[in-house]
C-alpha cells in the first residue's frame, strides 16, 4: 500500500506543466536517445527559475528544441492541441520520452512504411497524433488507437482532429476484438503502459487511476501485453515500449528474447524521481533494415544490458 | 466510426467462433470529407473482407459498393471514390455492433465503439 501511494505521489509530483516541459526540453537531443546516456537534467533547470520565466519558456513551444540533423522539420502533437480531461492522463515526461523515441526512431520507420500503426492505451491521443504527423500522414498507414477509458478514446478523438489527424479510436481491453483482424499485420505498436508499481487491486480500477496503476512491480499490465505482441505483429513489425526501472526492463527484454524478439534501447532517462526507457522489439529473424547496425551489438548483449540497468537502479 | 474500423472488429467472448462481421445497428450517420488518398487505398485493400465491407456499406444506405472486386479496379478512379467514400467517409456515431452468432451489443457512442467484455465473457 505504501508503495502504490508512494508512487501515486510522484506521478503527481512529476506532472507539473513547467517541470514537464523543462525536462523535455532538455532531453530531447537524438545523442542522448541514441547513445543512452543517463539524464538528470531535471534539477537544476528548475532551480533558481522564477515561475513567470518558465512560462516564457513554455509560451515558446515552437519545436525548433528538437533538432534531429537528418530531418529539419519535425512535426509532432502540439501540447496546446493536445485536449484534456480531468480522468484522463495528461502527456507526461513518459509521454514524451516514448515520442522523443519515435522522433529519434523517424528516419526507420518512414523507410519501413508501415501499413498498420498501433497505440495501445492512447490517453490524451499525443503519442498516435504525433506519430500519424511524424509520418506525414499521406504514406497511406492506417492509424489505430485504444484505450480502456471511453472518456480517453474521446479526449482522443478530439486531439486527433484538433491535429487534422484520422485514426481508428476503440475502447476496449489492450486489443480485445482487434486482436483476430489485427493479427501478423501491425507494423508499429505502441504501448506506454500503467507502469506504476501498486497494490494489484488498483489495477484497471476507476478513473485516472487505471492510467498508471501497473500492480506488482508496475508489470501487471506489461506482461499481458507481452503475451499477445507476437501474434499482433507482422513480420517486420516494431514494438515500443516506455518501461520504468521498477517495472525490470532487462527481465521484459529477456521475455521478449524467448518469444524470439531482439531488442533495443532508444532512449533512457531519468529524472530525479524516475528512470524512463523507451524499449524497441523486432522480430530477432527478421534483419533489420535501415537501421543503424546497432542492434546486433545490443540484442546480442543482454548481459551487458542488464548490467547496465543494474546501474541505473 | 468509419466503416474501416467496423471491418478490423470481431466479437471475441469466449467460446465464439463465428464473432465476424458484427452487423450494423444505425442511430445516426454523419458524413465527414476526408483527402482522398489512393495510396491509402490501395494499401489496405488487402486487408478488407471485402464481403463484410459490402455488407456493412449496404446497412448504412450506400448500395454502390460492388459485391465482388478486382485488384484492376484499383485503377479506376470512379470506383476508388466510391471505395473512398464508404470506407471512410460515412460514420456511424451513434449505433450499435451486433455479434453475428449471440447477438450481444456493442454500443458505438459519439463514433466510438466500445468492445469491453464483461467479466463472465473472457
Ligand atoms: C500512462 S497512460 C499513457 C497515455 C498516453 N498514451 C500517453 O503516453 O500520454 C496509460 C493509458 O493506458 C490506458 N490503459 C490502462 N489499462 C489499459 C488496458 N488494459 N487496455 C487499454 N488501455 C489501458 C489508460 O487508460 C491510460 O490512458
Amino acid at each position: 500500500m505504501a508503495d502504490g501511494r508512494r508512487a501515486n505521489l510522484l506521478r503527481t509530483y512529476t506532472s507539473t506543466p513547467h517541470q514537464k516541459k523543462s525536462l523535455h526540453r532538455q532531453t530531447s537531443s537524438p545523442a542522448l536517445g541514441l547513445k543512452g546516456h543517463i539524464v538528470s537534467a531535471f534539477h537544476g533547470h528548475v532551480d533558481g527559475k522564477t515561475g513567470s520565466e518558465l512560462q516564457v519558456e513554455e509560451d515558446d513551444s515552437s519545436l525548433s528544441h528538437y533538432a534531429v540533423a537528418d530531418s529539419p522539420r519535425r512535426r509532432i502533437a502540439s501540447i496546446k492541441l493536445v485536449a484534456r480531461h480531468p480522468e484522463v492522463y495528461e502527456p507526461c515526461d513518459d509521454s514524451f520520452a516514448l515520442v522523443d523515441a519515435l522522433v529519434a526512431d523517424k528516419g526507420h520507420l518512414l523507410e519501413r512504411q508501415p501499413s498498420v500503426c498501433l497505440e495501445v492505451g492512447c490517453g490524451s491521443g499525443y503519442v498516435i497524433t504525433s506519430l500519424a504527423l511524424l509520418m506525414g500522414g499521406g504514406n497511406g498507414a492506417q492509424y489505430i488507437a485504444t484505450d480502456i477509458s471511453s472518456i480517453a478514446a474521446q479526449v482522443t478523438r478530439s486531439t486527433l482532429s484538433a491535429h487534422g489527424v484520422e485514426a481508428d479510436v476503440i475502447v476496449t481491453n489492450l486489443v480485445t476484438g482487434l486482436e483476430k483482424r489485427l493479427a501478423g499485420s501491425v507494423d508499429v505498436l505502441v504501448f506506454n503502459p500503467p507502469y506504476v508499481p501498486t497494490p494489484e487491486e488498483e489495477v484497471g480500477a476507476a478513473g485516472i487511476t487505471a492510467a498508471w496503476a501497473g500492480g506488482d512491480r508496475g508489470r501487471t499490465v506489461i506482461d499481458r501485453m507481452l503475451a499477445i505482441v507476437n501474434s499482433l505483429l507482422s513480420s517486420k513489425g516494431w514494438f515500443y515500449l516506455l518501461t520504468l526501472t521498477a517495472n525490470n526492463p532487462g527481465e521484459i527484454c529477456s521475455i521478449m528474447k524467448k518469444k524470439g524478439f531482439a531488442s533495443r534501447i532508444v532512449i533512457q532517462r531519468s529524472t530525479e524521481e524516475e528512470s524512463l526507457h523507451v524499449l524497441k522489439f523486432w522480430r530477432e529473424d527478421v534483419k533489420d533494415v535501415g537501421d543503424n547496425g546497432n542492434h546486433s551489438t545490443f540484442s546480442n548483449s543482454l548481459s551487458a544490458k542488464f548490467s547496465r540497468l543494474a546501474f541505473w537502479r | 466510426m468509419r466503416l474501416l474500423t467496423h471491418n478490423m472488429l470481431t466479437c471475441n467472448i469466449k467460446g465464439v467462433t463465428k464473432g465476424f462481421p458484427l452487423s450494423i445497428e444505425v442511430q445516426k450517420l454523419e458524413t465527414k470529407e476526408t483527402d482522398f488518398n489512393p495510396d491509402f487505398l490501395k494499401n489496405i485493400f488487402p486487408k478488407l473482407e471485402w464481403k463484410a465491407f459490402h455488407d456493412a456499406a449496404l446497412s448504412v444506405g450506400l448500395n454502390d459498393i460492388p459485391e465482388q472486386v478486382d485488384p484492376v479496379m484499383l485503377e479506376d478512379s470512379e470506383f476508388l471514390q466510391k471505395f473512398h467514400h464508404a470506407l471512410l467517409e460515412v460514420h456511424l456515431e451513434e449505433g450499435a455492433l451486433i455479434c453475428p452468432e449471440t447477438g450481444r451489443r456493442f454500443p458505438v457512442s459519439k463514433g466510438v465503439p466500445n468492445m469491453l467484455l464483461h467479466e463472465d465473457e473472457v
